[in-house]
């Protein structure tokens, strides 16, 4: 058996160019899960039966590849090697782009990328400026993989890191390289991925587990998602390696629950690298034996957590326990465990296979290698990122982001996920790693990065923040499960105006119990969203408390809408709108809300025609006034 | 009832069973708890005790149509709570729950994934991206349509 199975890697890579010659043409379509709401799998059908239809088979390719990252403008489709960047394609467009792009080498204009900044239409995808600030390493692969299909994998390298590790790496020399290549786990804390794989190295133990953490529970990221579901073979390499490095003979990769294409992906992922002996006995021909399991999680989001993610492999509730003895000494069913997040896995084969000197010289002194985050919110270009670190907040959100959605005020980045906090609008020259998001109070987590405007209320955010980690409290200890349902009740107060002279003072205090007695990370960090908004947007807490007032007229209770009669100009779609039927008013005539029946759902906004502008939100004295005025009319009826 | 054969007589399997007997009946019906609790060998108080954590696991039947609404921080910042509110009026229902007349089940997720179509409403497995109260509201309007035809 001895290095057949090497040989047939090679084998496979020769192939598949061979292939390539003759379809020389390739049409890959993003089928991410941003591209899957759109639709993306009616196009890349329709683009397989048009090319059949056409006899062009032999010649082109067409395949639907991982999450190209720019979902905001899908579906995306790419033409290669030319690499044609069409975005925001349309059934219809299909027969178009084959008989001209493809068989006419024409391209098409409309289909392009404009640069809103230069009224430029770009063609090809690496000159869009989302991608080219971004450096992407560990996520550009997805576009030309088909995630089903390992030899898409194995033609770009895959798999070439494992054969070196293999027969010319010893475990300790695998772990050095990992040292110091300064990788850093990704997956929240920044723990040092080298180091963390030698102490589990050091336990002496009979079995030994691999763990690969896609719980992805940040509610506003799904980087780890697009990486299992577009790239799996990427995460399966960086866990067999990993393996090999600590001694151990099972791994698990622990997905959650809402994730059914990346559990369908990776089983077919990993029965094709059973197939070809990358998995199993006697790896490619080596001492060296590892299997993978899949765990669907159960949606739970302290099972992110890794002593609770073990408890609920182990089929019991996912409760976190105290560490010391940290999971490298005392893991799964007691035994010595290491477990990284999907993305820490998919930096692995790209250091060995480029060497920890090349990897070391990207990001910054103390943290390195790229990250991706998903960049949502309130900005013009939403989609997953990959940048070096070190770099600028700005540069992201107004370089690759292209600004805030409909030339709005930027007022705050939140990253973290529910143990972050919130980064104002004065800190935008922040350098992103590990340690300066720390500092200014928030953290790397696994990479959400949302974006908030001007109406965006910062009480309402972190309401929203301790009401997730509150109801998410595995309720084992009392700080975390008591603390955060009290915090919760203090910032619900507030945004509905019952909030009280000493509220904030009440939250600190709060907050600071929380910090110092919770036994894991999830109630440690759950007061940062309110300590980060209290520390930059304090005023907005006055304002709710004292005034009564939402600056960014966001809560429900302190607002009123209103038609400005100036500005009415009749036309009743206002009123056949409203759900509650609170508007009142004939054609040509000035519509009025009456504000005792309102609900404020707001679609009266919605649906007055820009042009006219005639639905505002007020909130503050005007707001008193408005509905003073309303009372004093009913009154007289 | 179930056949359990094909899952080992441990502990670890009981979440891998609880998802087949969830996904095969849309709940998990009481009497499955004593032929788990024979075949893992646990109490079905311990079987109990780890249904109830996850959320995945529900005792009730979910009705008719489901329908999900990201609850994910940038469907939240791009306005998905008046959606919720919308949605709860209409149904008269909480999320969680099921419609008296088992038609509707209103659920919430975090993140689906397709943030650049925030807030997005789900229902029975079609993604609505760009939702407003209105639109929801002609959502359920169609959905109940449907039913009546
Ligand atoms: C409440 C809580 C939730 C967590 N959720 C996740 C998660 O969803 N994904 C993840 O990779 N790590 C999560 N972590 C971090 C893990 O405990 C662990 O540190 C990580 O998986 C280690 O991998 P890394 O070293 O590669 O970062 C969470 C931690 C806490 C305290
Ligand atoms: S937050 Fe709703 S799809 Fe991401």
């Amino acid at each position: 058996m001895d290095k057949i199975s090497i040989t047939r890697l090679e084998e496979i890579k020769t192939e598949v160019a061979e292939s390539r010659k003759k379809q020389k043409t390739c049409i890959t379509i993003c089928g991410g899960t941003g591209c899957h709401a759109y639709g993306c799998l009616e196009i890349a059908q329709a683009f397989k039966n048009a090319i059949k239809k056409q006899r062009l088979q032999n010649q082109v390719n067409v395949r639907t590849t991982g999450c190209h990252g720019f979902c905001e403008r899908g579906p995306i489709v790419v033409i290669q090697p030319a690499g044609i960047f069409y975005q925001r394609v349309k059934l219809d467009d299909i027969n178009e782009i084959i008989s001209e792009t493809i068989i006419n080498k024409k391209v098409l204009d409309r289909l392009l990328y404009v640069d809103p900044r230069t009224g430029e239409r770009i063609v090809e995808e690496k000159e869009v400026p989302f991608y080219k600030k971004q450096k992407r390493i560990i996520f550009g692969n997805n576009g030309f993989i088909d995630p089903t299909d390992v030899k898409d994998y194995i033609a770009l390298d895959g798999y070439k890191a494992l054969t070196k590790v293999l027969f010319n790496y010893t475990s300790e020399e695998v772990i050095s390289e990992i040292k110091t290549s300064g990788l850093r786990g990704r997956g929240g804390a920044g723990f040092l991925t080298g180091i963390k794989w030698e102490i589990c190295r050091q336990s002496l133990a009979d079995v030994k587990y691999v763990i690969c953490n896609a719980d992805e529970g940040d509610p506003g990221a799904y980087m780890d998602r697009s990486l299992l579901e577009g790239n799996p073979h990427s995460v399966i390499e960086g866990m067999i390696i990993g393996a090999y490095a600590i001694g151990a003979s099972e791994g698990y990769i622990y997905v959650r629950m809402e994730y059914p294409l990346a559990v369908k992906n990776i089983t077919v992922a990993l029965k094709q690298a059973r197939n070809l002996g990358l998995l199993g006995e006697f790896i490619l021909g080596s001492e060296f034996s590892f299997d993978i399991n899949i765990f669907r999680g159960a949606g739970a989001f302290v099972s992110g957590e890794e002593t609770s993610l073990m408890a609920s492999i182990e089929g019991r509730r996912a409760f976190p326990r105290q560490r010391p003895p940290f999971p490298a000494q005392k893991g799964l069913w007691g035994k010595p465990t290491n477990i990284n997040n999907v993305e820490t896995w998919a930096n692995v084969p790209l250091i060995l296979n480029k060497g920890a000197d090349w990897y070391s010289q990207i990001g910054t002194k103390k943290s390195k290698g790229t990250k991706i985050f998903s960049l949502v919110g309130k900005i013009n270009n939403t989609g997953l990122v990959e940048v070096p670190m070190g770099i600028t907040l700005r540069e992201i959100v107004y370089d690759i982001g292209g600004g805030i959605k409909e030339n709005k005020k930027f007022k705050a980045v939140q990253t973290g996920g529910p143990s972050g906090g919130c980064i104002p609008a004065e800190m935008l020259d922040l350098s992103i790693d590990f340690d300066t998001l720390t500092k200014v109070g928030s953290m790397m987590g696994s990479g959400g990065m949302i974006v908030m405007d001007e109406d965006t209320c910062m009480v309402d955010i972190a309401r929203y923040f301790l009401e997730f980690t509150q109801e998410e409290s595995c309720g084992k200890c009392v700080p975390c499960r008591i603390g955060t349902r009290q915090l919760v009740e203090i910032l619900t107060r507030i945004t509905q105006g019952k909030g009280e002279e000493g509220d904030v003072k009440k939250l600190l205090d709060l907050a600071k119990i929380i910090k110092e007695g919770s036994l894991c990370g999830l109630g440690q960090t759950a007061p940062n969203p309110v300590l980060t908004t209290i520390k930059h947007f304090r005023d907005e807490y006055e304002a709710h408390i004292i005034e009564k007032s939402c600056p960014a007229l966001s809560c429900k209770d302190l607002i009123v809408y209103y038609i400005e009669p100036k500005k009415c100009v009749g036309c009743l779609l206002c009123l056949k709108s409203c759900p509650v039927s609170a508007i009142k008013g004939e054609r040509k005539m000035v519509h009025v809300i009456d504000q005792d029946l309102c609900i404020k759902c707001g679609a009266c906004l919605d649906v007055c025609p820009p042009k006219v502008g005639a639905v505002s939100k007020y909130t503050g004295k005007k707001r008193d006034r408005i509905l003073k005025k309303a009372s004093s009319i009913r009154d007289r009826k | 009832m179930e056949n359990l054969s094909e899952f080992e007589a441990n502990q670890k399997d009981l979440i891998h069973i609880l998802h087949k007997i969830q996904a095969e009946y849309g709940y998990i019906p009481s009497q499955a708890l004593s032929s788990i609790s024979k075949h893992l060998k646990i109490s079905e108080s311990e079987i109990f005790g780890v249904l109830t954590f996850y959320k995945a696991f529900s005792l009730k039947p979910r009705g008719k149509h489901l329908v999900t609404i990201c609850t994910g921080t940038a469907c939240h910042v791009r306005g998905a709570p008046m959606i919720l509110d919308e949605l709860k009026r209409q149904l008269s229902i909480e999320p969680g729950e099921t419609t008296e007349d088992d038609l509707f089940t209103l659920e919430t997720v975090n993140c689906v994934g397709a943030c650049a179509l925030g807030p997005i409403v789900i229902s029975d497995g079609d993604y609505h991206g760009q939702m407003n109260t209105r639109e929801v509201n002609k959502l359920i309007k169609k959905i109940k349509k449907e039913i009546k035809e």
